[in-house]
């Protein structure tokens, strides 16, 4: 169906829906480079006036990517939830973003609501949402999860340690990670992206972790994130496996590039909740994504890189994961040029994901040939918090040694923390105080020694 | 009592020795003490940023490899320059049209093939592939001659990116490609160098059929570790006919911790 708007004396003419979706996109690298991107700033305001009169039912009539050909697509409209749907089923795309905003919509009507949003219907009102349009209505979305901590409680702000090492020395990373918990990090998980894929070295590593955890009963959970089907060897193998992570793209044809689909990540759920290692839930996969991976895999379906973003999120959603991270910068200047962009970019995800009932966090991050720096990303950090972002990255230093890139540290977690009043997951932050490393005030501990320096006068005398 | 005003450095500092990571800072309050804010800001981003857009040296490159005996063929992508490359990723996987020729004259006759194809391509970083590539390949090369296997020439690629290779090693039928390519600079290591094996390949591989040994630099994995894995790797491929997440490194003795590479 071909979808037309007047503006300014102008016609303009949008030959499908996922056409209409793209021009109406706030201006991004990667939809350039796709060809998709409105031509000018008014050909978009045009798009987003169209797409604001447009009914949702129309993302249930037509799939921007055909039934037949995707199982990412069959997957949102066979788990739709129309009773869910029902409250929102009568509205425009623009009478949506009205209702979403008004005080009536808070918390518990969101909550209600997620499973019959479609990440079509997410995306497509996100486009015609301001930054503080995002920030305002992520905010007020709820969603709890659970495994040895407890993610996404209001007034809790988390925190993953990202300790990698470039040759995957046990010693390295045990420093790291030590690093992170005495600085009060770590409540997410503690995930190390391995440099090999060996079911041998995710094996050392996460013993290396579990014992850590055991001897100081730290309420925590792992990953290693190496590809799903080591995880699934190393299950096999008898390895301590909390969280099985997997990157997952919007198509399937961009998660065939990632080596996966439905059928696997179904297997690699099963296997890990046979361990039944979660003590508060069984929230067992994690999950990571981020714009512009299927436009990397030429797998996109000529559709804008921010609604198969959100398609990711449905896939996320079906396998009831404890975590979900957008990596929004990391993919590089092609497909978000600058810190603006990748401003928006997070937000939209946070956005989208919250909305569908997904634990969002954000692995706010930059590479060296892009457009941004630290300042970006501290002011990102501030409407992350803002926005109820679950979750963001520690890396030491916000250097990551193995993966070349710029995310955030420890100090900026608590930097986060202390200037938004947030606190750490209510077990760990219980654990850090009993451990004296921070005060109940939620100050990091001066005047005590913290216990779990014991460990590192282990380390460090040699004895890992 | 410690003098909450003052920066206080951190008492486990020690642990910096199992890791160049950027652990036990220090703090200021919540955040970093002065001396590694600046160090982060105006020193490593900066020589991060310029190993990105240093010139790549192809004939110097080209003429240290020419050691591992094979002929050595310089060749362009079709991405013309660095703000090109950096702009659009597409071009930087296909071959110029020049490069093309060149190639073509160097496909084996008949029904021949090249068991495998060593490319070195700049990628994101020339200085790593200034560094490490010519030592690498002739390693990689020697190893590889000495299991018998027939090698196409060496190909150095100015603007690659990965999926080059799999234009390369079509043109050239080599049943597998190896390529050593420049990573993305970091700050605290610029010169990273990564090698991305892909079996039978051909234009339209996706990264899930290849296999990725990444961080050969000083810090990291050294020559003799990456060139064990990988040459574990391409054995596997050639036996099992694949690449990529189906083929894993079962190897129970893994290379030990990281050494300096000679």
């Amino acid at each position: 169906m071909i979808y037309t708007q007047t503006l300014g004396g102008r016609t303009y003419q949008f030959q499908d829906l996922k056409t209409l979706m793209a021009r109406a996109t706030p201006e991004r690298s990667g939809d350039q480079l796709a060809g998709l991107a409105a031509e000018s700033a008014e050909e978009r305001v045009a798009a987003q006036l169209c797409l604001a009169d447009l009914p949702l039912t129309t993302f249930l009539e037509e799939p921007l990517i055909p039934y037949e050909e995707d199982e990412v697509t069959r997957l949102i409209l066979d788990t739709h939830d129309r009773a869910a749907f029902a409250p929102i089923s009568s509205f425009t795309v623009g009478a949506f973003r009205e209702w979403l905003l008004s005080y009536t919509t808070d918390s518990e009507v969101l909550t209600a609501l997620a499973p019959g949003i479609t990440p079509e219907m997410a995306a497509a009102v996100s486009k015609i949402m301001r930054n503080q349009d995002l920030i305002a209505v992520s905010r007020k979305c709820r969603v709890v999860t659970r495994f040895r901590t407890t993610i996404g409680l209001p007034g809790r702000f988390s925190s993953r340690i990202q300790p990698n090492h470039p040759a995957d020395d046990p010693r390295g990373i045990a420093a790291s990670i030590l690093d992170g918990l005495l600085h009060g990090c770590g409540d997410a998980v503690i995930g190390i992206n391995p440099a090999t894929d060996s079911p041998q070295a995710v094996m050392a590593l996460l013993e290396l972790i579990d014992g850590l955890r055991q001897r100081y009963a730290i309420p925590i959970q792992s990953s290693l994130l190496a590809h799903v089907t080591t995880q699934i060897a190393a299950i096999e193998r008898g390895a301590p496996v909390d969280l099985v992570f997997q990157s997952i793209a919007g198509t399937e044809a961009a998660n065939r590039s990632f080596g996966v689909n439905l059928a696997l990540l179904r297997e690699a759920r099963a296997a890990a909740l046979s361990l039944r290692r979660g003590t508060i839930g069984d929230n067992v996969m994690y999950f990571e994504t981020g714009q512009g991976s299927a436009l990397s895999a030429n797998a996109h379906h000529d559709v804008d890189q921010q609604t198969c973003e959100a398609r990711a999120y449905a896939v996320a959603r079906h396998f009831e994961p404890l975590l979900v991270n957008t990596v929004v910068g990391f993919i590089g200047p092609e497909y978000l040029y600058d810190g603006k962009q990748i401003t928006r970019a997070a937000l939209e995800d946070l956005f989208c994901g919250r909305l569908m009932g997904v634990p969002m966090g954000c692995d706010a991050c930059y590479t060296n040939h892009a457009e941004a720096d630290q300042n970006d990303i501290d002011n990102l950090l501030v409407l992350l918090g803002v926005a109820g972002c679950a979750y963001i990255m520690g890396v030491p230093g916000a250097d990551d040694v193995m993966l070349n890139y710029q995310s955030t540290s420890y100090h900026d977690v608590r930097f986060v923390q202390t200037t938004l009043g947030l606190r750490p997951a209510p077990e760990f932050e219980s654990w850090l105080i009993d451990m004296g490393i921070i005060e109940p005030d939620g100050r990091l501990a001066s005047r005590e020694q913290p216990r779990l320096l014991q460990a590192v006068a282990q380390l460090a005398a040699g004895c890992a | 009592m410690i003098d909450e005003s003052l920066p206080s450095a951190d008492p486990w500092q020690a642990l910096r020795r199992y890791t160049n990571a950027r652990i036990a800072l220090g703090r200021a309050g919540d955040s970093l003490p002065t001396a590694p804010l600046l160090a982060f800001q105006y020193d490593d981003h900066a020589r991060a940023r310029d190993a990105v857009h240093l010139p790549f040296d192809a004939e110097g490159v080209a003429a240290a490899a020419g050691a591992a005996g094979l002929p050595v063929l310089i060749v362009h992508s079709a991405a013309p320059d660095r703000p090109a490359y950096l702009k659009r990723p597409d071009p930087g996987r296909r071959l110029s049209d020049n490069a093309r020729t060149v190639l073509s004259a160097h496909t084996p006759p008949d029904d021949e093939t090249y068991d495998a194809v060593l490319v070195i391509a700049d990628g994101l970083s020339a200085l790593a592939v200034h560094r490490h590539a010519a030592p690498l390949v002739i390693h990689i090369a020697e190893a590889l001659q000495g299991l018998g296997w027939r090698l196409a020439p060496i190909v150095v690629v100015r603007q690659g990116r990965v999926a080059v290779a799999d234009e390369i090693g079509s043109l050239l039928r080599a049943r597998q490609a190896a390529i050593l390519i420049g990573e993305r600079p970091g700050l605290s290591v610029a010169d990273s160098l990564g090698i991305y094996l892909t079996y039978d390949p051909r234009p339209g591989r996706t990264d899930a059929e290849r296999n990725c040994i990444s961080n050969i630099h000083v810090y990291g994995q050294s020559y003799a570790a990456a060139t064990q894995t990988l040459i574990y790797l391409m054995s596997e491929a050639r036996r099992l006919k694949l690449s990529g997440v189906a083929l894993k490194d079962e190897r129970a003795e893994r290379a030990g911790p990281a050494t300096l590479p000679t």
